[in-house]
């Protein structure tokens, strides 16, 4: 009896833990796309744990949730198609209908409609999402790359990675409406919240150009420079701005570094030494941590905002690649 | 007259999403004089467009952007015979208003061609010719090479070998000057990275077929004994560009040992496996246009075609003197799908370029090795560095 009775306690004691850790606000679910291993890894961001891992199709790299928070897409290029993951069964229960070799995509505003930068066909493919059905195409530069969607929802940024140009796509006309040359091999654009600037990175350039998107012109250029590394290895991929636009984080690829950027002033305040060939970042929902996926050394790593520091590095899948949070 | 308006909606939607409001109409040249070339294996016998299909596919990039920018690249084939005077066809080029060409010409004959054109403001990229020579003592101030010299393919290899501590080459040269050239290169590699030539062998072209119907029998006892009683080795390193032997040494040497140069793990510009850095994009849309594979000549053209349009697209303008300027300067960067930007070395025009070293079937690593350092550019561990140049630019 005293065996049994210590041993209900013990289930109760550990679901009384496990419930806690679960209980705050401050738990969210990070899910790591990992290109060479075929799988999303799954973070709590509690634990700062793997706490799931779930097989997809052939090359996944560009991730988001839906609006809606149910669920995770994800882009499984070499199956030429988008996938969507159920979030609270981890299953996959339908895929979306991209053109060939998906890579990255952005949702408008509500939620409704995905834009899909397909590399193989120079297009922007645009898909109703609960249909699941393609609602046309774009035809934009060479080998489409980031995609970004300005806060009002109005115009559609897509970057051609052989063009090296960023192009505005008025999401109502859905034609191109604005062509800004900027550095060789875009690969990601990112708006600040309130829409005053559009921040698009060139991994063989070397550069961020600031877009203002109203005159639609480079207001300038972030460099980097790192004592001791060779140009070469300087390769800004992943852009993420605060919601304050206060402060910038850009991941540097082969320099295996973050650089943290004033996002008024555009210089470069510091460099966090993260894994190698930092790719992707993405936020928690309350700002306080910031993750990025390291793709060599098959590795997230895990930054206090505030401190600026990082705090922890979480074993993945191989080649992590994009990174995204849910809101809840 | 029904016609009209279309055309003048699609000449406003045109031009209402350019960044360049005045039109640029390039005429680029494509001159090349084709060899018979005998290949060991079949899968390496040149395709007739080998080379300008690459500088076709760009001419197809550089229009797609030139769509947004309002510019336009026309590519124009001139093939020579061994007879003609490639110093003739440059002039001719000039006459049809070509102020850039693509070359994939013999060290000689591309020297004779850019000379004459140099008084009519005629620019050259060299996609087919290796020789440092073009980029020393020969170089121009008109030649810029996409297409890498021995030298670079050499260091290129004898990083990995010594990375791999394969540091004892058993070295075998063909009897042709090419095959002289590439191994003055090896030799050249051996003595900068620590490797150490134990022997060397000529392999004598005596001529004859690649391809009989019993000459494997022949070439199965031939290689064992050519290579028998060799000092104490880790890799055979062949200088063969010719192709008459290097094809039938793996497997067929006396010692086990693994064969790299002219075949094996072969130095590369460019190589129909290649996959890394997006590079799978570019295959993707060379074999959609092509139904083939893309060469290494292919991968040299396509670079030189593409470093045309960045340098319209960058200054707007179709004048070779400035786009020159542009690409030799230090705001020029190609994305080439080698994992990092390409820029070009200011004192002899030369591409700088990762080199592949492949084996036939995959990308088994790419130069420079880790660990190798240089103050600039890890790209100037590769071939003759600043320091050690004769080239001046004239």
């Amino acid at each position: 009896m005293t065996v049994r009775v210590g041993t209900t306690w013990r289930l109760l004691l550990a679901l009384g833990v496990s419930l806690c850790s679960a209980g705050p606000a401050s738990a969210f679910m990070a899910y790591v796309s990992n290109e060479k291993s075929n799988t999303v890894s799954v973070i709590d961001t509690d634990k700062w744990q793997v706490v799931r891992t779930i097989k997809v199709g052939q090359r996944p790299r560009g991730i988001e949730i839906t609006k809606d928070q149910k669920f995770v897409l994800v882009a499984v290029g070499d199956d030429d198609t988008i996938e969507i993951i159920d979030r609270t069964t981890s299953e996959i229960v339908g895929t979306l209908p991209s053109g060939p070799d998906p890579e990255l995509f952005v949702q408008d505003v509500v939620g409704k409609i995905l834009y899909v930068a397909n590399e193989n066909d120079n297009t922007v493919t645009i898909i109703d999402i609960d249909k699941r059905e393609r609602l046309g195409d774009v035809p934009v530069g060479v080998e489409p790359e980031g995609m970004a969607m300005s806060p009002d929802g109005k115009i559609l940024v897509s970057t051609s990675e052989t063009t090296n140009i960023a192009h505005f796509i008025d999401t109502t006309t859905r034609t191109i409406v604005s062509n800004v040359l900027v550095d060789a091999r875009p690969r990601y654009a990112e708006f600040k919240q309130d829409g005053s600037e559009l921040w698009v990175s060139s991994e063989i350039g070397g550069t961020v150009s600031v877009i203002d998107p109203v005159r639609r012109e480079i207001k300038t250029k972030i460099k980097f420079e790192i004592p001791g590394l060779v140009r070469e290895l300087i390769q800004p991929v992943g852009v993420n701005l605060t919601r304050d636009g206060k402060t910038g984080f850009v991941a540097l690829g082969p320099a295996n570094r973050i650089a943290v950027v004033d996002g008024v002033t555009h210089k470069v305040t510091k460099y966090l030494l993260v894994g190698q060939r930092v790719w992707h970042m993405a936020f928690t929902p309350d700002e306080k941590f910031l993750l990025s996926t390291n793709g060599l050394t098959n590795d997230v790593s895990v930054i206090d905002v505030a401190s600026l520091r990082v705090i922890k590095t979480i074993p993945v899948g191989e080649l992590p690649w994009g990174v995204t949070i849910s809101q809840r | 007259m029904v016609r009209c308006p279309f055309i003048a909606s699609l000449l406003f939607a045109l031009t209402s999403v350019a960044l360049a409001a005045e039109p640029i109409a390039v005429k680029v040249g494509y001159l090349r004089l084709p060899e018979n070339k005998a290949a060991i294996s079949l899968l390496d016998v040149p395709p007739d467009n080998d080379g300008i299909a690459g500088a076709l596919l760009a001419i197809q990039d550089n229009n797609t952007t030139g769509k947004f920018l309002n510019q336009r690249f026309l590519l124009e084939d001139l093939r020579l015979k061994a007879t003609d005077d490639p110093a003739a066809a440059a002039v001719a080029f000039a006459e049809r208003g070509v102020s850039i060409v693509i070359a994939d010409l013999p060290a000689n004959a591309l020297l004779k061609a850019a000379d004459a054109g140099r008084e009519r403001g005629l620019i050259f990229f060299n996609a087919g010719a290796l020789d440092d020579q073009l980029r020393e003592d020969d170089c121009r101030a008109n030649i810029i090479h996409t297409a890498p010299t021995r030298s670079m393919l050499a260091d290129g290899l004898a990083q990995y070998l010594v990375w791999k501590k394969w540091r004892r080459w058993l070295l075998v040269i063909g009897s042709h000057a090419g095959d002289r050239l590439y191994a003055d290169m090896l030799r050249r590699a051996a003595t900068r990275f620590g490797a150490k030539i134990v022997q060397e062998r000529v392999f004598e072209d005596t001529g004859g077929a690649r391809r009989t119907d019993s000459g494997a029998v022949q070439v199965q006892r031939q290689i064992p004994a050519f290579t028998q009683s060799a000092p104490a080795y880790d890799v055979l390193v062949a200088a063969d560009e010719s192709e008459v032997f290097a094809g039938y040494l793996p497997y067929r040497t006396w010692e086990a040992r693994p064969v790299a140069g002219s075949a094996g793990l072969v130095p590369k510009g460019w190589d129909a496996a290649h996959d890394q850095w997006g590079a799978n994009q570019l295959q993707n849309r060379f074999v959609a246009m092509f139904q083939r594979r893309m060469t290494a000549l292919d991968g040299h053209a396509w670079a030189a075609a593409r470093m045309i349009g960045e340098a319209v697209s960058r200054k707007q303008t179709a004048d070779p003197k400035a786009m020159l300027d542009f690409l030799a300067g230090p705001d020029f960067a190609l994305a080439a799908f080698k994992g990092q930007r390409l820029t070009l070395r200011d004192w002899n025009l030369q591409l700088r370029q990762p080199i592949l070293l492949a084996d036939g079937r995959v990308i088994v690593s790419v130069s420079p090795q880790e660990g190798f350092l240089h103050r600039a550019s890890q790209l100037d561990t590769l071939g003759y560095d600043r320091a050690e140049t004769r080239c001046r630019l004239k």
